[in-house]
């Protein structure tokens, strides 16, 4: 069966190096939009809306990298327009009957629109690009080589996984924030106030989430057009699922559908081109199949934050 | 005369978000547009007249409006028993693609209405079933509905590119990989005296259909319950997840079908001109009419309207596509945002009744 679709002299070494340094590149995104919303679902709420945050962070990065030449002031830039969203869904769910999954979806027309009018004019132009580190200058392989080039969001990223884990876990905030998502009344009787917690923490997830975008119009694919998302905010709220709302487990995943994502473009590049939009479609499969396999059906998943209306 | 305004004012009452969230988005957007430093209100006039200043914007309207009213449904329909499914743009998809492909498998010179009635079958129950994945995945294995039906949705578009691409593909569509072509016979016509076709009649339809269904069915007040509170329907003893997929198969079934009009009425072919986005659009038109079927209707109208204006904005006063894109989304987050009133509204009804009620005693008295 394979071997209808696989050559005689298909390069198995080959593929594993480019799901490896797919996991990496398609990934990043990936673990920024995770990060994000971990943290706003830590604080009970939902935020289907970084889609929307993640296409106007990868447009105003792009437009700040160009107008100031610097590609990590457009990061900086693409965080703080993903603040001001993720504010505005954090206040405006703190509304009484306001559903956060409904203003979620509708964020994210906004969003997209938001980005689509005010980036028609940055589609053709080239911003300057972020740096990336090589890692694999000892190596005489120019695939290994090219694998080993590794982009520096993700190094950021993966320092932030490991913040984000202490933070929560041993720190006063953390320890606020998972109350506060985990049993509201005890929050209250403790005296904390529920709503600045909550549009904090959705803040700050849509500033995570816009650098995600960030990373796909300033490093990879590394252009600003309309088709630049592909879902990838959407995705990061099953992957947190995946993840048990626990950062270091976040990177992981975000790994593993970086390298889904990968298997399709990995598969054309080595002369398999058949069934190239189904290989494209294995990150929504394995999502899917992972949900599947996470969820329970008396719908308590194990390590959710108790005030989620996502698995209530 | 004070009664009088009493009565008026509860009959207006459970309008005033949705009049609010109008207001509010319009004027957000002229603010938008007046940062900007583009001419705002000139643009709104022009909205207008893109959507409802001529027989030809009308038409153009009433195009669009017809497949939104059933994505729409795909949104509402589960929205009764509380499902939020965001995925019909893959039942669209499916939908067309299914009926397209119906008249290949038959043989040559086949009937023109029987092999309608089973291109509408294939693409209801294609997109019926491809929906209710998502219902049963959240009734069977504790999925939430809202992400996994776009993700099905995004499986369903690859499925469809791949096919359309690949198997499906007319060796005779060169610059655009299509079905082959529906012969003339299997297309459907337009509505007699406007040149709007028929699937505007069957949004129209559905809608109504589904309106008596929930408004008077027995099905419909089931459905109701198991949205309103699923233990109490549980204690009942209503089969809650066969409502529920029931529900999925209903609205999937017409997303497929506006899937079936676009391709039998525009089209003639399933190809990548299909995924316009009537999906996504069908779900903010779904919302804006607070899941009321017939309320789609008119909503369908004014979101249909406004997609429809967005070539001349762009003709006349060059301003990018997505400019609609920028309304709708304001549209959302209004209409959402000012839901929150409806809390202060009933308490505030319920002291006006009171009063009411108060003042009729005193005059029966005396």
């Amino acid at each position: 069966m394979l071997n209808e679709f696989v050559p005689e002299t298909f390069d198995f070494g080959a593929l594993a190096l480019a799901l490896f340094a797919g996991a990496i590149r398609i990934g990043t995104p990936f673990l920024f939009v995770s990060l994000g919303e971990c943290l706003t679902e830590k604080a009970g709420r939902v935020n289907l809306g970084l889609e929307g945050i993640l296409v106007c962070g990868a447009m105003t990065g792009y437009a700040v990298s160009l107008q100031t030449g610097s590609p990590w002031l457009g990061v900086l830039g693409a965080g703080i327009s993903g603040m001001i969203l993720g504010t505005i869904h954090g206040l405006v769910c703190s509304l009484r009957g306001v559903n956060d999954i409904a203003f979620g979806i509708a964020l994210m027309i906004f969003g997209t629109g938001l980005a689509f009018y005010l980036g028609k004019p940055f589609i053709q132009p080239q911003a300057p690009m972020l740096p990336s580190f090589s890692l694999g200058d000892w190596s005489t392989n120019s695939q290994l080589r090219n694998a080993l080039e590794i982009n520096g969001l993700f190094i950021v990223g993966v320092v932030l996984a490991v913040l984000l884990h202490w933070g929560l876990a041993s720190t006063r905030w953390g320890l606020v924030l998972r109350l506060v998502g985990d049993h509201a009344e005890t929050a209250r009787a403790m005296g904390y106030r529920l709503i600045p917690v909550r549009v904090m923490a959705t803040a700050v997830g849509g500033f995570l989430a816009a650098i995600g975008g960030a990373y796909l119009s300033l490093y990879y694919p590394g252009s600003w057009n309309e088709g630049l998302s592909s879902g990838q905010g959407l995705m990061a709220v099953a992957l947190v699922i995946f993840a048990r709302w626990r950062p270091m487990r976040c990177l992981f995943a975000a790994l593993l559908f970086g390298a889904t994502g990968a298997l399709g473009p990995a598969l054309q590049s080595l002369g398999i081109t058949s069934g190239y939009y189904l290989f494209n479609a294995a990150p929504y499969v394995l999502t899917l199949i992972i949900m599947v396999i996470t969820c329970r059906i008396d719908r308590k998943v194990s390590g959710a934050p108790g005030e989620l209306s996502l698995t209530r | 005369m004070r009664i009088f305004l009493q009565r008026l004012t509860l009959k207006i009452l459970p309008a005033v978000p949705t009049i609010c969230a109008l207001v509010g988005a319009l004027l957000m957007f002229v603010a938008f547009l007046i940062l900007q430093g583009k001419p705002a209100l000139e643009a709104c006039s022009l909205i207008y007249v893109g959507a409802f200043g001529s027989s030809f914007a009308w038409e153009n309207t009433l195009q669009r409006a017809a497949p939104l009213m059933l994505t729409a449904l795909c949104v509402a329909i589960p929205a009764r028993t509380g499902l939020i499914i965001i995925g019909g743009e893959g039942a669209v998809a499916l939908g067309g693609l299914a009926c397209a492909i119906t008249p290949l498998l038959l043989p040559d010179s086949f009937p023109a209405t029987p092999t309608l009635l089973l291109m509408a079958t294939a693409a209801v129950a294609t997109g019926g079933g491809w929906i209710a994945l998502a219902g049963w995945l959240r009734q069977f294995r504790g999925v939430n509905e809202t992400i996994s039906s776009l993700l099905l949705a995004y499986i369903a578009l690859a499925l469809f590119n791949h096919m359309v691409e690949g198997p499906l593909r007319d060796p005779g569509s060169l610059n655009k990989p299509s079905t082959p072509p529906l012969s003339e016979e299997y297309m459907i016509g337009s509505l007699p005296g406007i040149d709007v076709h028929w699937g505007l009649f069957w949004g129209v339809f559905a809608c109504i259909v589904v309106h008596v269904l929930v408004r008077y069915g027995v099905f419909g007040f089931s459905m109701a319950v198991v949205g309103g509170n699923v233990r109490a329907a549980r204690l009942v003893g209503l089969p809650v997840n066969r409502i529920v997929l029931m529900a999925c198969i209903l609205g999937g079934g017409a997303a497929g079908l506006a899937g079936m009009m676009e391709v039998a009425a525009i089209h003639g072919s399933a190809n990548s001109a299909l995924l316009a986005g009537y999906g996504y659009s069908g779900i903010l038109v779904a919302f804006a009419a607070r899941q009321n079927p017939l309320a789609i209707i008119a909503c369908a109208l004014l979101i249909g309207g406004i997609e429809s204006s967005g070539s001349l904005l762009q003709r006349r006063l060059d301003l990018p596509d997505a400019t609609t894109l920028v309304l709708q989304g304001l549209l959302f987050i209004n209409l959402l945002g000012w839901e929150t009133l409806t809390g202060w509204l009933k308490i505030w009804r319920l002291r006006l009744v009171e009063s009411a009620a108060l003042r009729t005693k005193g005059t029966t008295h005396a």
